[in-house]
């Protein structure tokens, strides 16, 4: 820092001076890859073969750094990176702990699966309509999302990948997409706008934007600020975008009008940015008003996991049923978020990784039924089994996940939530998890005797095979699913620190304030 | 003077629900507009709305005056409002696409994407 007109000891006071560690870069490197190449992709967006090429060794390496960040993380404990070297908390932060650090790799590692599956699924003339620099974008904006740890920067990357998920949502411009996308579009921008709402009153009460900031001051103020309204618009803001009861209408609306790799994406990314940030809000920032308000989001809870797997059990299209498998989905993750406890939200932040990697193999699972079968109808879907019996393999393995049976990922946080619902006393939503799993096993093994070991009418079918681009994705998040649920321990003990974390959050608050600093004490 | 404003913040509001309530789209949209400044205005009072000074640290000192009116929610709201302009600027293109492609910006009969009389599941094989 070689200036000559400002004193050292006022820069001390305002800025950090330290050089940052070269692993601290990972922190902010998610979110600059993603728009970087998203940014190069529109520049080469008429060249389609070279965007392919460009789109999917950038996607492997966004795991990598997404999985050095983690293991970072995991070695240091919660890393800050300030922007512009601000001190906090007038810079905006970038804070990592191992809850955000998690998500940031499900959903690398959702985007490489999507991307790979997408040079299958998205023909050239969508990708003419900029598929890749879409998905970046929406990426970036997912992983900003996860890393930040300034709450208006939250809501500027909740918008960042809203307005790509439009784009994504209309490629093509059929009539249906228009239909879904319009209601998609208008309630999910009222969802952020009330979050935005949620961000005036609570600078309006704390007079800064830092989360860690707000997670310091929070218990100092008592009963002198309006917290319980703020914490109401903070989770009916939350909600929408997680598509909790009764507000998620515009979910099963929209989400199976895109192409099959976008609604993939979605169901894998969207929905869990939602639950993340009420995590996030609920149980490290506001932790007493996330505990006064434990009943309602209970009571939400069971109603958005109670209406989906029913809404799934209605449903004649294989898609639209898997939109209501992810909203029972978000009502399971909501009830580890209510119960509040440490076994509760460890429960809650495995099933959403679960769930991330889960929800986009079951869509792009029923794109290759689609195109198998000729239809996502249960009326007219038929013979997959003696068409591909590796791909119905494939489909029980994903389809027994997603019902929570072992030995797939989803049985572990089910077991655990159901047992710390029990523990706690609260059996009903204990309860609400085992009846809403029940359900989705039913509606799940009903499409599979239907679409899978029915033959058709005619009675022959010809031999299918998967194409590359839909055997390597759906066979390796298959396969994650199957490894977690043989073998949980690493990710389980990930998990309950990760929930640790959240609930003393002493660490995260040392990564943003050094003690020394804090004081502004003197460096020789 | 923050008396006054928030009044005003909240006849915005209602206005905005009120359009927001409608059943068709361009109303909504209207809504959704006036939601937007709404929000804006309520960040501009979340920041205390004073008058006094420009926010300008003055020669030889660290900090600003007191009595200085807070830049925070200006950069906040500038940066809202681009998002809401842009957002609305989009939505307006894909609430005429949609009028021009479903003939229709009643969302009563909007159900293209989700039809009323969708068959039930099979029951049986």
């Amino acid at each position: 820092m070689a200036t000559n007109s400002i004193p050292m000891e006022a820069l001390e006071k305002s800025m950090v001076l330290a050089p940052v560690p070269a692993a601290h870069w990972l922190v902010i490197a998610p979110p600059v890859l993603c728009l970087l190449v998203g940014a190069i992709l529109i520049m080469v967006r008429k060249r389609l073969d070279l965007q392919s090429w460009l789109a999917i060794p950038a996607l492997a390496l966004l795991l990598l750094i997404d999985a050095a960040l983690l293991a970072a993380v995991t070695r240091e404990g919660p890393i800050t990176m300030v922007m512009g070297r601000w001190l906090p908390p007038f810079g905006i932060a970038f804070t990592v702990d191992i809850t955000g650090a998690l998500f940031n790799l499900a959903g690398g590692i959702a985007a490489l699966s999507a991307g790979i599956a997408a040079l299958g699924d998205i023909d050239r003339t969508r990708r003419a309509y900029g598929f890749f620099p879409f998905l970046f974008l929406m990426v970036g904006g997912v992983s900003g999302a996860f890393l930040t740890g300034d709450i208006f920067n939250l809501y500027v990357w909740f918008e960042v990948l809203l307005i790509s998920s439009f784009g994504l949502l209309i490629l093509g411009s059929e009539r249906e997409q228009l239909d879904g996308a319009t209601k998609y579009a208008i309630l999910n921008l009222i969802g952020t706008t009330l979050f935005l709402i949620a961000v005036g009153i609570l600078y309006a009460i704390f007079g800064t934007l830092n989360m860690a900031d707000i997670t310091a001051k929070a218990p100092t103020l008592g009963a002198a600020a309006p917290m319980m309204t703020l914490s109401l618009v903070f989770i009916a803001a939350f909600s929408m975008k997680a598509a909790a009861f009764p507000v998620n209408f515009w979910l099963p609306a929209s989400y199976h009008t895109p192409r099959i790799v976008v609604a993939g994406l979605f169901a894998g990314l969207l929905t869990k940015v939602g639950v993340y940030a009420l995590i996030r809000v609920m149980v490290m920032m506001l932790p007493q008003e996330g505990g006064a308000y434990s009943l309602l989001i209970g009571v939400v809870a069971v109603l958005t996991m109670l209406t989906g797997a029913l809404g799934a059990l209605a449903q004649a299209d294989l898609r639209r049923m898997l939109g209501f498998m992810v909203i029972t989905g978000i009502g399971i993750m909501l009830s580890g978020v209510s119960l509040g406890a440490q076994t509760a939200i460890s429960g809650a932040i495995f099933y959403a990784l679960h769930s991330m990697i889960v929800m986009l193999a079951l869509y792009l699972m029923a794109g290759v039924a689609g195109r198998m079968g000729g239809s996502f109808s249960l009326h007219d879907l038929s013979g997959l089994y003696a068409r591909s019996p590796l791909f119905a393999a494939i489909s029980l393995a994903l389809f027994f996940s997603v019902s929570g049976l072992p030995p797939f990922s989803g049985f572990w946080p089910k077991a655990m939530l159901v047992k710390a619902a029990f523990d706690f006393g609260v059996w009903w939503q204990g309860a609400a998890i085992l009846v809403s799993g029940f359900l989705t096993t039913i509606a799940a093994t009903r499409a599979f005797a239907l679409g899978w070991w029915r033959m058709p009418a005619s009675g022959t079918v010809t031999p299918m095979r998967m194409q590359a681009s839909e055997l390597v994705p759906l066979s390796a998040l298959t396969l994650l699913s199957l490894v977690i649920g043989l073998y949980p321990e690493p990710l389980l003990a990930l998990a309950q620190t990760a929930a640790n974390g959240l609930i003393d959050p002493t660490a995260y608050l040392h990564s943003v304030f050094p003690a020394p600093l804090q004081h502004g004490a003197a460096t020789p | 003077m923050e008396g006054f404003m928030t009044i005003v913040v909240g006849i915005f509001f209602t206005v905005a629900i009120y359009l927001m309530l409608s059943q068709y789209i361009i109303r909504i949209l209207i809504g959704v507009a006036i939601l937007g400044n709404a929000v804006n205005m309520l960040i501009f009072i979340a920041g205390r709305v004073t008058r006094e000074a420009p926010p300008i640290i003055e020669a030889g000192a660290d900090v600003l005056p007191a009595t200085a009116a807070n830049p925070l929610p200006q950069a906040l709201i500038l940066t809202a409002i681009v998002i809401s302009f842009s957002f609305f600027a989009f939505l307006l293109v894909l609430a005429y696409r949609a009028y021009q492609t479903l003939k229709t910006d009643d969302t009563h009969q909007m159900r293209l994407a989700e039809p009323e009389d969708a068959p039930p599941p099979p029951l049986g094989y």
